[in-house]
């Protein structure tokens, strides 16, 4: 029988330390909806997506009704639009009848964020997705809820250099296209190497081709009970360290488990994954970097920030497999700059660099994620950076992206205001010599030797 | 069975387990353990209850436990089990 420190404990950590679930994630997929003609083919995604989902947020409250823990947010993925409208959609402008269709979707079921609005280049592009990713700009500045993600890149095909180029291209007319919001498009869009099918996080969630018809995933979260808890291991070596940790996120993902099993039966939708990720948000007590400096950092940044995160990351990942036999999605501690405010601390009094923040995503999920830089950056060097950032991910099997906010206008020492859970973020300086000879080369970086296994 | 655990943490005053096993009783709501503890001045206490005959629904109970807990002045919860039991239980 439960005793009264269990129950406590629990609750505690919902009312004091902010574990809630982060996100439950409704796949759909879209296949089924392709058509040669544009009208007909918006209608049925329009239809598909609200008939599937239009109980994904009453049952989400419900669900944290009964249990009391937040699930703070619902979210619709969908197969890459690329591959769905490929058939109907000759232009760039086509395409964005389709991103208003799937902003419309979202709002009639009420959720914050649908993504899907996604390429799969990372070794060719279509001519469909290349006009998909022309239409980027003007889907994320026309819309307000659709997400954007590109996989340029992966261990098995290496770097598709010509779509790198593309999108260093794209990130910044998206910000110039949402220039008077601080370029906030931008946030909504993620360039990928080995992206994951099964991610509910936003912005890089989309329901991969190998998905069932529709399915549940679940992210959890709980960045401020693993600080709680490591503040009763201080001072203690890493094997207690490490067991804290371990121990912490198990719970963590437990209630994930739980919360996804039940949106699953509730729903009638297959579970899918659960993402162990630790996401921080802007709230005090709820911060990836307040874990390191609890850890023995006097600041992200510092040096040993990257053994620290790579143990944390480990960590957690432990715990949370023996807690779900379905883990999957990106897994692993999130470090966005503009979300967690231990991380815009640490930039604010240059701790923290972006130099520093490459080398962190190394060890971690996900990869340089809503890091304003200068407005000014040129795109060449905007390509330069998803090229190093999707080189780490290519050469270490895993997930690495690409979520950088040129701020039009402004430059180092302003900031950018996102707004909710986006947060704010102090604007980072660039590396300012040219690449560009570099990424405009065209053609294809190959996959690397150990990429070879058959 | 279908367990729920009601918590109440507030100041200590008479009748705060009155009130809620009265309504209990009336609802057909069986109560399975108790135990409560004072912790610097503040009362907390553990019910765990199945409501597999309760006349009315969970989300009914919720509710009723949030509106006796803010007549009274302390905080009453009621959650499912399931919570607790698949974080603390391998």
């Amino acid at each position: 029988m439960l005793n009264m420190f269990e129950v406590i404990e629990t609750n505690h950590m919902i009312e004091h330390e902010n574990l809630d679930v982060r996100t439950i994630t409704m796949g759909i997929s879209l296949l089924d909806c392709c058509d040669s003609d544009l009208d007909r083919l918006n209608e049925k995604i329009y239809r598909k997506i609200t008939t599937y989902a239009k109980n994904l947020v009453a049952v989400g409250e419900e669900i944290s009704r009964d249990f009391r823990v937040p699930i703070v947010n619902k979210r619709i993925s969908v197969t890459p639009i690329a591959l769905v409208g490929g058939c109907a959609c000759k232009t760039p402008e086509d395409f964005v009848t389709i991103a208003k269709t799937l902003d419309r979707a979202a709002k009639e079921v009420g959720v914050n964020f649908i993504g899907g609005y996604t390429a799969l280049v990372s070794k060719g592009m279509t001519p469909a997705e290349e006009n998909l990713i022309l239409s980027i700009p003007q889907a994320l500045a026309s819309t307000e809820r659709v997400c954007s993600s590109v996989n340029v890149g992966s261990t098995k095909t290496g770097l598709n250099m010509d779509a790198v180029s593309l999108m260093g291209r794209m990130v910044h007319e998206t910000a110039a296209a949402t220039k008077d919001q601080d370029s906030i498009g931008c946030a909504k869009l993620v360039v990928f190497c080995n992206a994951p099918d099964d991610n509910p996080f936003m912005a890089g969630a989309f329901h991969g081709v190998t998905e069932a018809d529709a399915v549940i995933h679940v992210g959890v979260s709980g960045p401020g009970v693993v600080k709680v808890a490591l503040e009763a291991a201080r001072g203690e070596n890493f094997e207690v360290l490490c067991e804290t940790i371990k121990k912490t996120a198990f719970k963590i993902t437990r209630v994930g488990q739980l919360v996804a099993q039940e949106a699953s039966k509730r729903l009638g939708v297959p579970f899918g994954i659960i993402d162990l990720s630790l996401a921080p948000t802007p709230a005090v007590g709820d911060s990836v970097a307040e874990i390191l400096e609890e850890i023995g950092l006097e600041k992200v940044g510092a040096p040993g920030t990257t053994a620290a995160l790579a143990m944390l990351n480990d960590q957690v990942k432990k715990g949370g497999i023996m807690a779900s036999s379905y883990v999957g999605g990106l897994s692993g501690a999130f470090i966005p700059v503009s979300e967690d405010q231990g991380m815009i601390d640490a930039v604010s009094c240059g701790a923290l660099t972006i130099e520093k923040l490459e080398a962190m995503t190394c060890v971690c999920s996900v990869g340089l994620d809503m890091i304003a830089i200068p407005g000014d950056t040129p795109s060449t060097s905007i390509a330069g950076i998803i090229a190093d950032e999707a080189a780490i991910g290519m050469i270490n099997q895993k997930t690495t992206a690409v979520r950088v906010i040129p701020v039009i206008g402004k430059s180092v020492g302003e900031s950018a205001e996102f707004g909710g859970l986006l947060g704010y973020a102090p604007i980072i300086p660039v590396n300012t010599c040219s690449c560009e000879k570099f990424v405009t080369r065209g053609g294809r970086i190959p996959a690397p030797v150990h990429s070879f296994k058959n | 069975m279908n367990k729920v655990i009601i918590t109440v943490v507030g100041i200590d005053t008479v009748g705060i387990i009155a009130k809620i096993c009265t309504y209990l009783a009336e609802k057909h709501v069986n109560i399975l353990d108790i135990s409560q503890t004072i912790v610097q001045e503040y009362f907390n206490m553990m019910m765990i209850a199945d409501i597999d005959k309760a006349t009315v629904s969970f989300g009914e109970i919720a509710e009723e436990m949030n509106r006796i807990g803010e007549e009274i002045g302390v905080t009453i919860k009621c959650q499912r089990e399931e919570i607790f039991t698949r974080m603390h239980r391998i």
